[in-house]
């Protein structure tokens, strides 16, 4: 329940594995209350890290505090976090009840009040009357929302969660994932969530630390992380992104011109440092940020004209492929219908161009 | 219509082996249990139907001492068999890393290797003038040879428990190698220091094992007669040396049979009440 | 900094304990090699010079080669009954679905629990009930059917662990079953084949209480061992035998149980 925004502390944590690295100077600070996300693909640490936190691997370098406490001699079990496992570890010779009340033998309750929080809990992750039931009779959701209330129960001041809805298929991980969020407004506490699967980060978090290779590449919120990455490898992982090789030609104060191959000159927000006067960068915009039609922008947008390719249809919108004369790749349009002004439907191989905002360009450097 | 056809294969392929087996121990046992109730004379076999032999197993006295120093004897052998060898395997399953295939080879091997030398390497080292006894007046320790150590029910339990330890870690560890690591870490990470971590999430799923280890090692020590004959002396004799004696010197087989039975019958009404009650024991924790 | 995980650390009792045990398994043993190469009739300390005479009396003892060829025959015939057993046994439970097959399976694995001495005696009344003269071959029928369960619970995990649809792409290609199983399934479960028949030898070679009740006039080694050992002079004699028959049984099972490992085992993974 604190709103210590220095809740957790890691400064400099590294983790070695013989000669692999796979945890490399992670430095972040999380707040009480905060929904907090390790996002990245297999083999980027993050699951390390968070062992880290649990203290089930210890740092090889670096400090991590919990509460302005140091946990560099705190064995797991006397920390003040609990784990909610990727394969849930439900203990399949206890039943329900059992397997939530496992850890509330530490905390000294009277009887009647061990019975009246598993009964909180049960209630509390919606399986009322589960109590009596054992492992093998649960499904994956089912046993994933045991450990939720085993790990939940023992109140603790940080809940470390390994990828808890990687088993569940599609619908069934949407619904928990609004119930993990409701839950976690409700409890308060701080939840440190691993995943990598990108809209499901975005999603539920307040903030979300983008890892690859042991490194934390961004720590920002999902909106920050998805309208300004800050580099070419960010803003690939998060959503779709199309990528130009541009030439700044000159820099006037927050706004930048560029040569770009294909789209001609352009204009952008000068974000950082290294949007200099000649300096190469990457332009980069978002599908949806894109608009398309048979006629040249008469907003005075810049524009560009093109070819069509071809057109995912995805349901809800399509991704429609212009080859741009000078674009390496096609450029990915996302668009609510595929069709022109005059509700023609546009055909491929036919001539449409593109246009866009000036702030809708994102300035990356060179990988 | 399938199912039965691929039923009447599967049955087909396992019979040879099956008929072999099952003609190899119900035959013998079906013509045991007939002698049983014979009388011999001589070399002479009487076949009229006689509960005599069993009225013998449950009279004389001597029979039934063997019969209990034997499950005793075996009784303690299990125990501290089972005991020592846990440690040794949860050792293998939780902390080798590496090369566990060669710990369990190093494990197992002295018990594929000859059972009656093992028995004799234990009368060489027991004995009067053996290995422990010379070491130890060698080094002035004792004046007198330790009369204790050989010719002894203990010299039998030692002996066996020695002899029987694959049998003990090999379930044991299976067992122990089984269970998910991550429930040992749920338990941890619920508060669970190393020994409640133990008793209440290794213990429990280790079970298993150690009921198939106490009856592995159980069945077959309470029938061996080499290792009371080399090492057990008069007060370790077991009931298999005097079955042995019906079937040589004292040439009385339906007695022999009578006691084979009797044994076999003891063992295997223990064995259920132990599997029994080792399951509503298992069943109660919750 | 601890490079293992928590669940993982080392524990100094433990692992000093183990050592220990693992001496008083080997220990015991080792005293036979010990006390064969040792000059003096009893094995005793302190130990009196080295020699290998009770070696070469022991070659030259004529009966005692007699024993050991009557060991090595009934052994390999054993070996090569059981496991041939076991392989259609093993093949028919990994590959059928059959009702009754749990207990089936608990019938054929039996001779597991059941004492030695029970056994040796109830295949001795039937034997000479049937009117059979005890010989080496009914000490060949007792050790086949102890050696089929340890022949089955090896070659099991050998077949289960052996992937079904290469025998049914076998089977797609033309190979009728008898073809399939020489080309594709023998050759894949051979290493377990070969280790069932290293270990059915060994049990039957070391096998003693059921060859005492149903051997004829040919002894076999244990059999003749233990008639020696009622001769205290013999003694080192006996040793140098036995350390023998120690290394190769060592030998011969470390072989066997090497060659039964499955093919990629989780356990042998350090890292989880």
């Amino acid at each position: 329940m604190s709103n210590n925004d220095a809740f957790i502390i890691l400064t400099g944590v590294s983790k070695h594995f013989g000669p692999v690295v796979a945890v490399d100077d992670i430095n972040l600070t999380i707040s009480g209350g905060e929904f907090f996300s390790l996002l990245g693909p297999s083999g980027c640490g993050k699951t390390t890290l968070l062992r880290m936190l649990a203290g089930f691997e210890s740092p090889t370098s670096g400090e991590i505090f919990i509460d302005d406490a140091p946990m560099s001699e705190v064995p797991p079990y006397q920390r003040p976090t609990n784990m909610v496992f990727q394969n849930y570890a439900i203990f399949p010779h206890l039943n329900v009840r059992a397997n939530i009340g496992y850890g509330l033998r530490y905390d000294k309750l009277s009887k009647a009040e061990l019975d009246r929080r598993i009964d909180e809990s049960l209630e509390m992750v919606k399986l009322p009357g589960f109590g009596t039931r054992r492992s093998e009779e649960l499904s994956g959701g089912q046993r994933q929302r045991v450990a939720l209330a085993r790990a939940l129960v023992k109140r603790p001041k940080v809940l470390l969660l390994d990828e808890p809805l990687g088993a569940l298929d599609k619908k069934l991980r949407e619904e928990m994932q609004l119930e993990l969020r409701a839950l976690q407004e409700s409890v308060g506490i701080t939840f440190i969530f691993v995943t990598h699967d990108q809209e499901e980060a975005l999603t539920l978090s307040d903030r979300v630390a983008v890892m690859a290779r042991g490194k934390a590449l961004q720590v920002a919120s999902p909106q920050q992380l998805y309208n300004c990455p800050v580099s070419i490898e960010v803003a690939d992982f998060i959503g779709q992104m199309n990528f130009i090789d541009a030439r700044v030609i000159e820099v006037e104060g927050e706004r930048a011109v560029l040569e770009a191959r294909g789209l001609g000159r352009v204009r952008a927000v000068a974000s950082a440092d290294f949007v200099r006067q000649g300096a190469q960068v990457v332009v980069a915009v978002r599908p949806e940020k894109l608009s398309l039609s048979y006629e040249s922008s008469s907003d005075g947008r810049c524009s560009v004209q093109g070819e069509m390719k071809t057109a995912a249809y995805l349901g809800d919108r399509s991704h429609i492929y212009v080859t741009v004369d000078g674009c390496e790749k096609p450029l990915s349009v996302a668009a609510q219908e595929v069709e022109s002004s005059s509700g023609q439907p546009i055909e491929r191989g036919s001539e449409v161009w593109i246009s866009w905002a000036d702030e809708s360009l994102v300035l990356l450097p060179v990988a | 219509m399938f199912l039965r056809s691929e039923a009447i294969r599967g049955y087909t392929l396992l019979s040879p082996t099956l008929v072999v087996m099952m003609f190899g121990m119900c035959a013998p046992f079906a013509i045991m249990v007939a002698v049983s109730f014979w009388t011999q004379h001589a070399f002479d076999f009487d076949t009229t139907f006689t509960l005599g032999r069993y009225q013998d197993v449950i009279d004389k006295p001597i029979y039934m001492a063997l019969m209990l120093r034997s499950l005793a004897i075996s009784g303690a052998c299990t125990v501290v068999t089972v005991l020592l060898a846990y440690p040794m395997a949860y050792y293998v399953a939780f902390h080798v890393h590496r090369h566990k295939l060669i710990w369990i080879i190093l494990m197992t091997l002295p018990f594929w290797t000859s059972y009656l030398l093992r028995v004799f390497a234990w009368k060489v080292i027991l004995g009067f003038n053996g290995v422990i006894n010379s070491g130890l007046k060698g080094l002035g320790l004792i004046e007198q040879p330790l009369e204790f150590l050989l010719y002894s029910p203990t010299a039998v339990v030692i002996t066996l428990a020695h002899a029987w330890a694959a049998f003990a870690i090999l379930p044991i560890y299976v067992s122990l190698e089984k269970i998910d690591r991550s429930l040992l870490e749920a338990a941890t990470d619920l508060g669970d220091g190393p020994v409640k971590r133990f008793l209440g999430v290794t213990l429990p799923l280790s079970l298993p094992g150690i009921i198939a280890a106490t009856l592995l090692i159980f069945i077959p020590t309470v029938g061996d007669y080499v290792t009371p004959a080399l090492v057990g002396g008069p007060s370790g004799i077991m009931l298999a040396n005097n079955i042995q004696a019906q079937f040589g010197k004292v040439n009385d087989w339906p007695m022999g049979a009578a006691l084979a039975m009797a044994m076999m019958i003891t063992v295997a009404v223990i064995s259920v009440v132990y599997i029994w009650v080792t399951r509503k024991a298992a069943g109660r924790i919750v | 900094m601890r490079e293992v995980s928590y669940i993982e650390r080392s524990n100094r009792p433990l692992h000093v304990y183990a050592l220990m045990y693992l001496a008083f398994l080997y220990i015991p043993v080792l005293f036979l090699p010990l006390f064969s190469f040792n000059d003096a009739v009893y094995a005793a300390f302190p130990l009196k010079g080295f020699t290998t005479k009770w070696y070469e009396q022991m070659l030259a003892s004529e009966p005692m080669f007699a024993a050991l060829t009557n060991s090595i025959k009934v052994g390999a015939t054993t070996a090569l009954l059981a496991t041939v057993l076991g392989i259609f046994g093993a093949k028919a439970v990994t590959r059928y679905r059959m009702p009754g097959k749990q207990p089936v399976v608990f019938v054929i694995m039996l001779p597991l629990v059941i004492p030695g001495i029970i056994l040796g005696v109830a295949l001795l009344i039937l034997v000479t009930r049937l009117g059979i003269n005890l010989s080496l071959y009914t000490v060949t029928l007792g050790h086949i059917l102890i050696s089929v369960p340890f022949a089955m619970a090896t070659l099991i995990p050998r077949f289960e662990g052996f992937d079904k649809s290469m025998e049914e792409a076998s089977a797609d290609l033309g190979a009728n079953a008898w073809s399939t199983f020489w080309r594709v399934t023998l050759p894949m479960v051979f290493p377990g084949v070969l280790a069932s028949y290293l270990l059915c030898f060994t049990i039957s070679f070391d096998e003693f209480i059921m060859a005492f009740f149903l051997a004829g006039t040919d002894p076999t080694l244990p059999i003749f061992i233990w008639g020696q050992l009622r001769f205290p002079l013999l003694l080192p004699r006996v040793l140098a035998l036995g350390a023998c028959i120690l290394a190769v049984s060592f030998v011969l099972v470390f072989i066997a149980q090497w060659l039964a490992r499955p093919g990629a085992i989780r356990s042998l993974d350090s890292r989880p």
